[in-house]
């Protein structure tokens, strides 16, 4: 049997709840995005539903600690589809067992919650850590992303309290919204790119005139701490994936 | 100021810095309270990694390369032919600014060469640190050095700024030191360390009492020892070590290992290749003592003066006590389990939440994150295969030794043959 959601997460915890109305046995959750009518397989149509879906929050919220709520969340926002299939699973695993059946780490849904939990989290550490504002003309530090997972919500508040006397917007150009800080709150807001800004690197003319200086004695920097006799770019690489060369400052040919 | 001249300050000032290996930028608490700039992550973030594979987390500068010291491993010592430099108060404060509203950096780390005398070095980089606190309202990370030899005053005003403060040790032996810096001695780094420790002490125990008072280096003190510069053993490093964290509550000993910059025959020649495989068997040791709950003489003591080159530490100390072995994952505690190569910290923890479950399997066991072709010799779990031979220490070795291919042994091949 295969349970068909939205894609949300109000849809996936949906899912939870009817499955609990009505027991089906064993069956798979896929987003409509991924599935694919079989001919003999039966399938169930989850119709997102608010109220169904607080009260599955509300209840996980009372077996599961901060930690691990936080490790759901994070898996959502990994948008893999199996891991729509694993956190549905783990949601039932734990409405089924007593409290702390979450660090049973000998079952395949816990273990899989808490790998999912863990790249994305990584992700949301790797923008935080490489993450290169540039200053534009109208006084705004501005980055455009494409991160693995969808992590804008998880870095939100780190960036609010770090940069809070500066205007700043991150913005991811694979999910189309970014999130803009006005000196007061952060805000979702979506930029249209078609009259000809190139996103990734604003033109020099869009940019403050002490941004080039502060670029260049950056990258000088960053040849000068390096230590030739200890070239290593196998670590080097380990640690600074080649993907993400291209949002960083020091990586590109001036 | 040109840009051609701050650009050239900045390669020599960043150059001269960068044998400090300490780049953390943890433990710092500051909070942005109000509308300043910058807040403390308390795990520190690694903003790039240079091509030697370090981590860059702050920026790393000398206030001045000039230095009144002639010490023989230094880059800035007297005698040295290099061009000098010296960074303004007011540049080094609009660098950090700079850098840090790019998300180039956590913070600064300021050190600097000793021109004039102590107290007015410790004075200058004391500026620093109260400009941007006071001035820029700047919550990010400070990495300060004591200037041994500054007065107590300059130090504990400085401790009100900084997150940290740092001596470098320079060398694991007072001996070691004496061959190549006649003029310092380990006393000098004693003193101005303890005096810090004592005042973090002393603001901890007001603490308790008083809840508004000003953070004094909450993130602690650290200290850096040059590896293979002169003779000691791996058993004079670590018991240095073992002391400095014991004695002055440290949160980090750095050991660096020697980059050849001199031709005085006291040192190795210039081209000799840096010892990275031990310095990485010394921060293994090193962790084995922080996190593992081994006592750095279970690792290193008068029949084993060298960490083995071919082996990590833990691994070597498993098969020298093999009569601990195999241990049952599903009953040992633990800190036995901590102890079994093949198994990290995460892995123990979540191996003991696990088996309150059910008895665990070999599958489970690698899912978890065990190595299990390095385990597998020293445990037993509900499905291990049945063994009928008692394998020696040396036979195991052998064993990992032939599945697994060191990462050093292409690079380092001038070190191996040493032993």
């Amino acid at each position: 049997m295969t349970y068909i959601f939205d894609g949300s997460l109000p849809g996936l915890l949906t899912a939870v709840f009817e499955w609990f109305e009505r027991k089906p046995g064993k069956v798979e959750l896929k987003s409509v995005e991924m599935f694919q009518p079989e001919a003999f397989a039966e399938s169930f149509t989850v119709i997102t539903n608010s109220e169904k879906s607080d009260r599955v929050w509300a209840g996980l919220q009372k077996k599961l600690k901060k930690e691990w709520l936080r490790k759901f969340y994070c898996s959502y926002l990994s948008e893999i589809h199996e891991a729509y299939n694993h956190l549905f699973h783990f949601t039932i695993y734990i409405f089924q067992n007593g409290i702390g059946a979450e660090t049973n780490y000998g079952n395949d849904h816990v273990m899989a919650v808490s790998k999912y939990a863990r790249s994305v989290e990584r992700e949301k550490h790797r923008m935080e850590a490489f993450i290169r504002f540039q200053h534009t003309a109208d006084g705004i530090f501005y980055t455009g992303i494409d991160p693995d997972f969808n992590v804008l919500p998880l870095i939100s508040n780190h960036f609010k309290n770090r940069y809070a006397d500066q205007q700043w917007i991150i913005y991811d150009l694979k999910r189309k919204y970014g999130l803009h800080y006005n000196l007061n709150s952060v805000e979702e807001i979506t930029i249209d790119f078609t009259n000809g800004v190139n996103s990734k690197n604003p033109e020099a003319i869009l940019l403050d005139e002490k941004e080039e200086l502060y670029s260049v004695l950056w990258k000088d920097y960053f040849k000068s701490a390096n230590i030739v006799a200890r070239k290593n770019t196998k670590l080097h690489v380990r640690h600074v994936p080649k993907r993400y060369w291209k949002y960083l400052t020091e990586k590109q040919l001036s | 100021m040109s840009f051609d001249r701050i650009r050239e300050k900045l390669n020599i000032l960043a150059d001269a810095a960068k044998y400090d290996v300490s780049c953390s930028s943890s433990g710092g608490t500051r909070k942005n309270d109000g509308k300043g700039l910058g807040d403390s992550h308390s795990s520190g973030i690694c903003h790039t990694y240079t091509e030697d594979g370090r981590c860059v987390s702050l920026l790393k500068i000398l206030l001045t390369n000039h230095c009144i010291y002639d010490c023989l491993f230094c880059v800035s010592r007297k005698s040295n032919d290099v061009k000098r430099a010296a960074f303004t108060v007011d540049e080094v404060v609009e660098l950090t600014m700079n850098f840090y509203r790019r998300n180039y950096i956590e913070g600064l780390f300021l050190s600097s060469g000793i021109f004039k005398n102590a107290d007015f070095t410790m004075e200058r980089l004391l500026l620093v640190c109260k400009k941007l606190r006071l001035e820029q309202n700047y919550n990010g990370y400070i990495h300060l050095k004591t200037i041994p030899g500054a007065s107590d005053e300059l130090i504990k005003e400085a401790g009100l700024y900084a997150d940290r403060m740092s001596i470098n040790l320079e060398m694991p032996t007072e001996a070691g030191l004496k061959l190549l810096a006649p003029e310092k001695s380990h006393d000098d780094v004693i003193k101005p360390l303890a005096f810090v420790q004592q005042n973090i002490a002393q603001f901890a125990e007001d603490k308790k009492l008083i809840k508004h008072i000003p953070k004094f280096v909450p993130a602690g003190q650290s200290t850096q020892m040059v590896i293979g510069a002169t003779p000691e053993s791996d058993k004079d490093i670590m018991y240095t070590a073992n002391a400095f964290y014991k004695n002055f509550s440290l949160k980090r000993v750095y050991y660096s290992g020697y980059v050849p910059i001199s031709n005085d025959t006291r040192m190795p020649v210039l081209g000799t290749q840096p010892p990275l495989l031990r310095e990485n068997r010394l921060y293994q040791t090193d962790w084995l003592m922080r996190f593992y709950g081994f006592k750095v003489q279970e690792i290193l003591n008068d029949a084993n003066p060298n960490l083995d080159v071919d082996i990590d530490p833990k691994l070597s100390w498993a098969i020298r006590n093999m009569q601990h072995f195999p241990i049952d994952i599903n009953k040992a505690d633990y800190k036995m389990i901590l102890r079994i190569p093949g198994i990290g910290v995460m892995s123990a923890q979540k191996i003991i939440q696990a088996r309150k479950f059910g008895k665990l399997r070999i599958d489970q066991l690698k899912k978890i994150g065990v190595a299990y072709n390095r385990a597998k010799h020293f445990i037993t779990c509900v499905d291990s295969p049945y063994q009928l031979k008692d394998y020696q220490g040396t036979q195991i070795k052998a064993f990992i030794l032939a599945e697994s291919q060191s990462k050093y042994l292409k690079t380092d091949s001038n070190q191996l043959i040493l032993f």
